[in-house]
């Protein structure tokens, strides 16, 4: 019994190294067949079905909601389930996952990648530098090495990119409670977009002259002591993109209206849970846009050929409650 | 499934083996949860990221495992001068990480290497074009191999023997006046040394560094470890200490094959974590099952002799 199980085991490990081992072949044509998306419109126009490899980097509401504008839109550009194939894999915000399933889509032999948040994207243009990647929700696609320049991307990536309007936030903080001197910013420094985020606020803070103190954070629970730390130096608290502080809105909120100061946060989704309000990306826009671009490869754009968006509509969002409790006139802005 | 999944769970594997090496020498050896490894893994990617940005992917790699073994010597001082409880000491070493590691890639969260020369694309480059496909799993195959070498051979010696000897039994240990501090200090540093190489090997491989790269390492190098640990179990009624590495090796290599075809047979990746439960559980229950399982037969036998 034990021998045999023994026997099985190696037989299968022998069997998974030797087909591992034994084939260039098939390597080779793949990654050679792939890289041109005219191919793919051939192949469409042949009635072949297209294949797409969704990757989104974890569960996450804004990143599901553009995961779920990026399939409707898709449908809406034509590319239905008679034409294309998707492949929708979670990497639930574990790195080895997401190499994995880069990998697999390229054994797939998918004509097209498109890869919800940052590590995602860096994940698939590590895994394959022909098969053409679309991105979403990558604040800065530069400094992560997707493109070279915004206009003109230089490698098989291009995509959306989900850039905070930090400058309209303080634009709309001024008018909403105007006479802010000090700013306290709070976040977490392991989260790449919030740091991306901070250090444009700092940029348009500087330009206006008004001074910022900043927190960081390293998990929800900190969050509590942060807010209490920074409450009596700064006349109003600004929080980025950031999941970690996301977390502990509700708690910041209410320490925020204990104290009479406004919140200005940079995701709609923190409005809802309390924070005063935002200039924020529309993720169902940022979806849509994704799919467009991802449209325009299967249809035979080279991606050098597309340039990365910049949302160009941001919509105003301001939480009734909080500002009652503050005494601040939102009816303007809905919600 | 096809070859570039299987192939890329071969090479991450490989690469994921010297975590399962370094526990095998922490965990096993020595007898002690080290929690410094989900610090030093993101540790050494961080430095070699780092390194491999300013143009030298060869010496970031050298740095990684210098950074490791730092890491390691401050889990191992404070377990052995400062009496911190051992499990405590790697908790302590891991949070302190976070901060470093975030300075490392000079304060950013995640540092891409995309453009960069890394060890993977230069040694891609030496090969002739028909083998070029199996540049990575060359190169890995390589460090899996030279990592699993050194720590057979360093075992062997009177120092390796010594801190194999401070897991066994500290209390012979320091009656024959070897020094435990000293051997347990040894272990971490080079358990750690090899996590942290393995963090910058996967910084190259998948060409970018990210802050939570390191989190759950601990579980994931166990899990390899012990699907190793069961193999030698199957394969070999005397398990010795380089039967043990080796498995722990292929280990490593099941544990990712598992997940790629777990993936491929289109199991929900939120279900993926639940199936590394049930591997782990798995893996590590089975000597307990078979041991039962002896005892049973043992039982059985004798109860028909008592009836003969």
């Amino acid at each position: 019994m034990k021998k045999f199980i023994a026997l099985m085991l190696a037989s299968l490990l022998a069997l998974a190294l030797a087909s591992c081992g034994g084939n260039t072949s098939p390597a080779a044509p793949a990654s050679s067949s792939a890289p041109a998306a005219s191919d793919s419109s051939t192949d469409a126009k042949n009635g072949k079905k297209l294949k797409i490899g969704l990757v989104q980097m974890m569960e996450h509401p804004s990143l599901d909601e553009i995961r779920e504008s990026v399939l409707a839109e898709l449908i809406a550009e034509g590319f239905d389930d008679t034409k294309v194939e998707i492949d929708y894999q979670n990497g639930q915000g574990d790195m080895g996952t997401l190499n994995t399933i880069a990998q697999k889509f390229v054994g797939d032999n998918v004509d097209l990648i498109i890869a919800i948040a940052t590590p995602a994207a860096q994940a698939a243009a590590a895994a394959t530098s022909d098969i053409p990647i679309i991105f979403s929700a990558v604040t800065d696609p530069v400094s992560a090495g997707l493109v070279s320049s915004l206009d003109k991307p230089d490698r098989n990536c291009t995509g959306t990119s989900d850039a905070i309007p930090t400058a309209q936030i303080f634009a709309l903080a001024d008018e909403l409670t105007p006479g802010i001197k000090t700013y306290g910013f709070l976040y977490n420094q392991g989260e790449s977009n919030s740091v991306s985020v901070i250090n444009d606020a700092k940029a348009a803070l500087d330009a206006k002259g008004v001074q910022y103190i900043e927190t960081c954070v390293v998990s929800s629970g900190e969050v509590t002591s942060a807010a209490q730390s920074l409450i009596s130096k700064v006349d109003a608290i600004f929080c980025p993109i950031d999941n970690t502080v996301a977390y502990a809105m509700p708690n910041l909120a209410q320490i925020a209206i204990d104290a009479k100061l406004p919140v200005y946060v940079a995701a709609d989704s923190m409005v809802n849970d309390g924070g005063l309000a935002t200039v924020g990306v529309n993720y169902t826009q940022l979806g849509k846009q994704t799919a467009q671009m991802a449209a325009k490869v299967l249809s035979g754009t080279a991606v050098a050929d597309i340039p990365v968006q910049v949302l160009t509509q941001y919509s105003t969002v301001a939480n009734k409650d909080t500002a009652a409790a503050l005494g601040i006139d939102v009816s303007k802005y809905s919600n | 499934m096809s070859m570039v999944l299987l192939r890329g769970a071969a090479e991450q594997g490989l690469i994921y083996s010297l975590v399962a090496l370094g526990l095998y020498l922490s965990y096993r050896t020595l007898n002690i949860a080290d929690l410094t490894v989900d610090g030093s893994f993101t540790l050494g990617a961080s430095a070699a990221a780092a390194l491999t940005v300013l143009g030298h992917p060869i010496l970031a790699l050298f740095f990684a495992v210098l950074a490791g073994s730092m890491a390691g010597l401050v889990t191992a001082v404070l377990q052995t001068k400062l009496k911190v409880q051992p499990i405590l000491a790697g908790i302590i070493t891991m949070t302190a990480l976070y901060s470093i590691n975030l300075r490392v890639m000079g304060n950013r969260s995640n540092l891409p290497m995309l453009r960069e020369e890394t060890i993977f694309t230069l040694f891609t480059k030496l090969l002739p074009t028909p083998l070029k496909g199996y540049a990575k799993l060359t190169l890995s195959l390589f460090f899996a191999v030279l990592a699993a070498l050194f720590l057979i051979l360093f075992l062997r010696t009177r120092l390796g023997l010594s801190v194999r000897a401070t897991g066994d039994n500290r209390t012979m240990v320091s009656s024959s006046s070897i020094n435990p501090a000293y051997t347990t200090t040894v272990g971490l540093c080079i358990a750690n040394a090899l996590v942290s190489l393995s963090g910058g090997l996967l910084a190259q491989y998948q060409m970018f560094s990210e802050i939570t790269l390191g989190t759950g390492m601990v579980v994931i190098g166990l899990a390899s470890l012990i699907i190793g640990e069961v193999l030698c179990d199957m394969l070999f009624r005397i398990p010795s200490v380089a039967r043990a590495i080796s498995a722990a090796v292929v280990g490593a290599v099941i544990y990712r094959i598992i997940i790629a075809m777990a993936l491929s047979a289109s199991v929900s990746t939120s279900d993926l974590k639940l199936v590394s439960a049930v591997i782990v559980m798995i893996a590590i229950s089975y000597p307990a099952v078979r041991d039962q399982y002896r005892l049973y037969r043992l039982r059985k036998e004798s109860e028909k002799n008592a009836d003969a």
